[in-house]
């Protein structure tokens, strides 16, 4: 019986824990884009560095308040500056619409146009990050690191495989089951959401109804500021916080939006999950879960390992590219992935 | 006034006249990307030589020697080759301290050393594929090949009783070539790598990697990476799910800030960085705590290569890199007047009498094959969260 719980756990330590917690922040990133893909009709590009950007916010406020002593251990300090950050970034991004998209918007201008700006404004947002904080690692969580660590696990339960299972994996489950929740009854319960779908939806027809077209873009960026630095300080406090790995997580962030169906909100949290997941699951060695779920000295000698680590990032692009090819709107059936 | 403003330039003419010139070395480095923390300290390694040299006037008749920065980024193999590219076209650099990671280094041989005939002492290109390569005698270094370290951490790992050890390396030539060395040498000696797997660095998310290390299992992880990179991330990683307790941290693992963000879960892990307990070292230690830097890891080798590079052209008379190329492995070795970091001037003066010298230097120098150092290694114990010498090998 050992065995089997054995075996369990140490699938729960190297693949679903980690793989929870890592969909979890691909799904808030992924939301995000899927929501401007939704409503403003353009795929941005900026949304990692966004990301980076309200992290960088966050962790400066957390400084100063861990240099005044404010401290809510055993949870992070980082908490506490979080709203602090959003309201940052939704000035940053209200300030690039002003200054970049309403120009196009007003001009009718076509999707790839407003791509091409976002990937300007990308770089603009790159080398402001990098001015303001640096380009390396920054450490700012704070706090009791673990909920239960590996070796306290093993004592309590006798067994020879352990569980860890960190602060920050904890907070970033629940804090993406209350977001998403949150963005749900949003959307569907209130009148401004009901306007931004009815927007989304049809642009002319929601015009003709009466809806501030200049309202629902208010909003959208607002949800998206909040959506992107939530995601951001997440990451930052579960791994940690450089600017180039935030560039670099637009990537996953945007396969998890197209695996799902751009523009779809269920489907962005899905692809979080299933990104996030292939690429553990597959390229993780079973050699030692098999040891424990297979009776006797059956157990194989080499690792069994689908994929060498190597191709970790192949997998979530080969799903991405068969999804493409046999759904090209997504698993969820978002607007055409063109 | 006018007969001063003749006295002044009559002055200033007879002050240059003995063939002096300005020699220019490029220090190219990686100032930006994975061992961003290290190359401040290895830069101001080789400017300590080079200021040395040009203050004490003794070198090919009172040239001056000026240093020119390069950044090689130590991965991207084309802004490296750019960089040196423009150095020596437009600032016409004489010869070239560097480059650190052993892939650009091999691109800035290939590229721009050996089309223009200009000499490169690398201070940290440590990947045994350059044992090999064709330079035409153009190429250098003061940092031993990795052939050489994963014998020295074999016999470490032998000595603390591992039996088998899980292996994880950077994905570039300076992990690939690391890694084979140290598992070559480490299963001679009857030992096991449970896996050997690469790393990217770069990356926010290390879980796979270490979900593949911890099921394939052993006493240690061996962590062929980049402090401030995947090398890092992994071993975070790894404590975090209680893969491993141990690491083994090679060269490129190897600086104050490791320590510093893992915190007390890294005590007793050890490792090796190339150094020397010769009476060098500690002197090099001095100067560089005068000059107000820290003589971290592959500094004292800059140093060297600097000085190495400006006591050949003293011997060859030349500030051309073919003169020069020749007299590297003569200085560098015996027989000759024994000289350590601070007596540069000294060894000039030698030379420049037609005596001979042997370049001990910071790092113990003593260029064997194709011209690399034969390897001395310090034992790094982290003990009381901090990097402390165990002992040297």
């Amino acid at each position: 019986m050992d065995d089997i719980f054995n075996a369990l756990i140490l699938l729960s330590n190297f693949v679903i824990v980690p793989g929870m917690a890592y969909g979890s922040q691909l799904a808030i990133g992924a939301l995000g884009v899927t929501l401007i893909y939704g409503i403003l009709r353009f795929s941005n590009f900026a949304h990692g560095d966004t990301m980076a950007f309200g992290t960088m916010a966050t962790i400066l406020l957390t400084w100063a308040l861990q240099d005044w002593g404010v401290s809510i251990s055993p949870l992070p300090t980082a908490l506490l500056a979080l709203p602090f950050g959003i309201a940052c970034t939704v000035v940053l991004l209200l300030l690039t619409d002003r200054l970049v998209y309403r120009f196009l918007r007003r001009e009718k201008a076509a999707p790839v146009v407003f791509l091409i700006a976002s990937v300007g404004v990308m770089f603009v947002l790159n080398g402001l990050v990098r001015f303001i904080i640096g380009p390396n690692d920054q450490r700012f969580a704070d706090g009791e690191r673990f909920i239960m660590k590996a070796r306290e696990f093993k004592r309590m339960t006798g067994l020879s495989e352990g569980v860890a299972f960190k602060t920050s994996q904890g907070l970033t489950i629940v804090t993406a089951v209350i977001v998403v929740a949150a963005l749900f009854w949003f959307l569907n319960r209130t009148r401004a959401g009901k306007s931004m779908r009815a927007y989304s939806d049809n642009e002319d027809l929601a015009l003709l109804s009466g809806i501030n077209p200049e309202r629902v873009v208010l909003i959208t960026w607002t949800l998206a500021a909040a959506l992107a630095t939530i995601a951001g300080v997440l990451y930052g406090l579960d791994k940690s916080f450089k600017p180039f790995t935030y560039f670099q997580l637009l990537l996953p962030i945007f396969a998890a939006a197209i695996v799902g169906g751009l523009g779809n909100p269920l489907g962005a949290i899905a692809g979080g999950f299933i990104i996030a997941f292939s690429e553990v699951t597959v390229t993780y060695a079973y050699r030692k879960f098999l040891a424990y779920s297979i009776p006797g000295d059956w157990a194989p000698e080499g690792l069994v390992q689908l994929l060498s680590t190597d191709y970790k990032f192949a997998v979530s692009f080969v799903i991405l590219v068969l999804v493409l090819l046999l759904r090209p709107t997504g698993i969820f059936g978002g607007r055409t992935a063109s | 006034m006018k007969k001063l403003l003749v006295a002044t330039a009559i002055a200033a003419l007879m002050s240059t006249a003995v063939n002096a010139e300005t020699i220019k070395l490029g220090v190219i480095l990686g100032y930006t990307g994975p061992i961003e923390s290290l190359t401040p300290d290895m830069a101001a390694g080789a400017e300590l030589a080079i200021k040395e040299v040009s203050m004490s006037g003794a070198l090919l008749g009172g040239s001056k020697v000026m240093a020119i920065r390069g950044d090689t980024t130590c991965t991207d193999s084309a802004a490296a080759t750019a960089a040196t590219e423009r150095l020596v076209t437009a600032d016409k650099i004489n010869a070239i301290v560097g480059g650190d990671c052993s892939g650009v280094t091999t691109a800035m041989l290939q590229n721009v050393a050996l089309a223009n005939g200009i000499v490169m002492v690398s201070p940290s290109a440590t990947s045994p594929a350059l044992s090999t390569i064709k330079d035409n005698g153009l190429f250098f270094r003061t940092a031993p090949s990795d052939a050489r370290q994963g014998q020295v951490l074999t016999a470490i790992l032998k000595e603390k009783g591992v039996k088998s050890a899980a292996l994880t390396y950077t994905n570039n030539d300076y992990g690939k070539g690391l890694a084979n060395s140290i598992k070559t040498n480490f299963e001679k000696a009857g030992g096991k790598i449970t896996i050997s797997a690469a790393h990217e660095d770069g990356k926010g998310d290390y879980t796979a990697e270490v979900g593949a290390l911890a099921a394939a299992g052993g006493d240690v992880l061996i962590v062929a990476g980049y402090l401030d990179q995947g090398g890092k991330g992994i071993i975070q990683a790894a404590l975090d799910t209680g893969a491993f307790d141990t690491f083994v941290l090679p060269d490129g693992m190897i600086g104050d800030s490791l320590p510093m963000a893992i915190g007390s879960d890294l005590n007793g892990s050890y490792g090796t960085v190339p150094g020397t307990d010769s009476p060098g070292a500690a002197k090099f230690g001095d100067m560089a705590k005068a000059a107000g830097f820290k003589a971290g890891p592959f500094s004292s080798e800059s140093y060297d290569a600097a000085a190495l590079i400006m006591l050949a052209m003293q011997a060859a008379g030349s500030s051309q890199s073919k003169m020069f190329k020749d007299k590297i492995m003569g200085v560098a070795n015996a027989p000759g007047t024994k000289i350590y970091p601070g007596e540069l001037a000294k060894g000039l003066k030698i030379l420049k009498d037609g005596g001979e010298i042997d370049y001990v230097g910071a790092s113990a120098v003593e260029l064997i094959g194709a011209g690399e150092s034969a390897g001395n290694y310090r034992e790094i114990l982290v003990s009381g969260g901090k990097n402390t010498t165990a002992r040297f090998r």
